[in-house]
């Protein structure tokens, strides 16, 4: 009598199709999946615990560490929460550089998703018209905030210093032209038997499944689930902004690849929609105990530096209390959970990473499949480790 | 206002006894609960009141600040209503221990696993509960505020010296 075994197959965390240092502990009967374990924290930092021990402008760099292929959405979750805590108004030029910078960083985010979705799956040519069209959006970042990937751009009141002048052209420029890239990468892709072959079908989870399980952006949207933060629990000034929100019928990995590249049509339109709105104005509260004083002061005059001393050494007081901000990230509902006890650091910050959620589908989404199908499903969920682990 | 709250009012009625707090601050409401009827209220606000999607589970450490040293923090969201919700209750450092809500939410599962990594709470029935981030030998729990930042065995941070 033949008998049959399952064997056991260790994945990662040194993989290239793992998107960092994400490990799998695969059983597989021949090439089927029987059983899925991951086992993270390979890049667990402590940013929760080194928060609770910094002030609230010294936790803002730490942010830019945990999402990295979408430095500024992780900034503004954590400054509209901290602006929530201390009930700042911010003026509206700074807003609207926040939502060209933070729809610029999502498709950023869903370019380097896109080329690495695609590579894993087999299509090299994508890879590399992708990484093209982002390393314009490195540039704007490095033209802003001076830093390519963590930016650490945006400041608890508004920004950390205006836009240069070349800016308005040169992210006008870019996406008057992102349209055509997005039809190349559509010619490349959505009719092409193999990738049609390898997403149709793969990676199914039903709406109701995918909300018990927690997913959120556009994982949720690809299981039909009409639902957007940006437009249903409006933050930062969006509610100024017409886009529409696009989701899938079929819960599988082409109707989430549908689904992002639409929302990167729309995240082009709402960067227009921006620099339409962009008029000349302060870019930064007035707010002298929560804010940094202008350059100018610091530079200048003594109130002026002393000001800007005791901001970065000593921060500023928060009222008892507690706060939650979730903002819709490239890669689902990223928020911040801001416990106050009156002190100038927080209590408590706690993090709720859109990933480490979506992660959990993993097991859902490829029981039953084939090996090489789990590979595509990694990819279709958009994970990036340095939020998993925090 | 939090009196106002649809979901306040409907637990005022349905569980009165162990609602112990409800507070709004900055338009978000809170409603602190009693440990024992937890899941049941998670339940009926998942069942009755929409609250679909949990979207966070966390814990808060108030070591010397409150009686109770654990909070147990809940944030529901409801994709129907698009309005959210916030769930706390009290744990004693004594008895260490919540029922789990992974009957409730699949999302709980590792939420919860993260929470007994870093807070050592456990989380009873769970189906799978090991330590997630930390590696499975590691010692103590690391968001406890009696944990040291720079690790237990090591010299504690006395800041910049030059």
């Amino acid at each position: 009598m033949a008998t049959t075994e399952t064997m056991t197959l260790n994945m990662g965390p040194q993989h290239p199709s793992t998107h960092g240092v994400l490990r799998l502990v695969l059983e597989l009967d021949g090439e089927i999946i029987t059983k899925v374990t991951p086992h993270i924290g390979y890049l667990h930092r402590g940013i929760e615990k080194l928060s609770e021990h910094r002030t609230y402008h010294q936790i803002l760099p730490l942010t830019d560490r945990l999402d990295y292929l979408a430095p500024m959405s992780n900034n503004l979750g954590y400054i509209l929460a901290v602006e929530k805590l201390m009930d700042v108004e911010v003026p509206e030029r700074a807003e609207t550089i926040r939502i060209i910078m933070a729809e610029l960083t999502r498709l950023e985010s869903h370019l380097v998703w896109l080329a690495c979705h695609a590579l894993d799956i087999g299509a090299m040519t994508v890879f590399i018209y992708a990484f093209r069209e982002r390393e314009a959006i490195m540039e704007t970042y490095e033209l802003v905030s001076g830093a390519r990937m963590t930016s650490n751009f945006f400041r608890v009141g508004g920004l950390s210093q205006d836009v240069p002048e070349e800016f308005v052209k040169k992210v006008s420029d870019f996406i008057d032209s992102m349209p055509g890239y997005l039809d190349q990468y559509e010619g490349l892709l959505t009719t092409n038997p193999i990738w049609v072959k390898r997403t149709v079908g793969n990676g199914v989870i039903s709406a109701e499944d995918a909300i018990d399980i927690g997913l959120t952006g556009p994982a949720l949207r690809g299981s039909g689930v009409d639902w957007d933060l940006r437009r249903d629990n409006q933050y930062s000034g969006y509610e100024k902004y017409q886009f529409k929100v696009p989701t899938g019928e079929n819960c599988d990995t082409f109707d989430r690849y549908k689904v992002r590249l639409v929302e990167m049509r729309e995240a082009c339109k709402i960067v227009r929609q921006g620099l339409d709105r962009l008029k000349p104005g302060p870019v930064l509260a007035d707010c002298p105990q929560v804010c940094y004083p202008p350059k100018e002061n610091v530079y200048n005059s003594i109130e002026g530096l002393i000001h800007h001393f005791k901001i970065a050494s000593e921060g500023f007081y928060a009222p008892e209390g507690e706060v939650y901000q979730g903002v819709e990230a490239p890669k689902g509902e990223l928020g911040f959970y801001i416990v106050s006890d009156g002190g100038n650091k927080p209590y408590r910050l706690r993090i709720r990473p859109p990933s480490f959620v979506n992660l959990q589908a993993i097991e859902k989404m490829c029981l039953g499949s084939m090996v090489a199908d789990l590979v595509a499903v990694i990819g279709t969920l958009d994970i990036v480790l340095g939020e998993i682990d925090r | 206002m939090a009196e106002n709250n649809r979901a306040v009012l409907k637990l005022k009625e349905k569980f009165a006894a162990s609602i112990i707090d409800v507070v709004e601050f900055r338009g978000e409401v809170t409603v602190t609960v009693a440990k024992d009827s937890i899941i049941e209220i998670l339940s009926f606000l998942k069942q009755s009141l929409q609250y679909n999607l949990l979207t966070d589970l966390t814990a808060v450490d108030y070591l010397g600040k409150k009686e109770e040293r654990f909070m147990m923090v809940y944030l529901l969201y409801s994709i129907p209503n698009k309005d959210r919700l916030r769930i706390k209750t009290p744990v004693t450092e004594a008895e260490c221990r919540i029922p789990t809500a992974t009957q409730v939410w699949k999302t709980a599962n590792w939420l919860e696993r993260e929470v007994f990594d870093l807070f050592g709470i456990m989380f009873d029935k769970h189906p799978d509960l090991r330590r997630i981030l930390m590696t499975d030998d590691w010692e103590g729990h690391p968001l406890r505020k009696d944990y040291p930042l720079q690790g237990p065995d090591r010299e504690p941070y006395k800041g910049r010296l030059s």
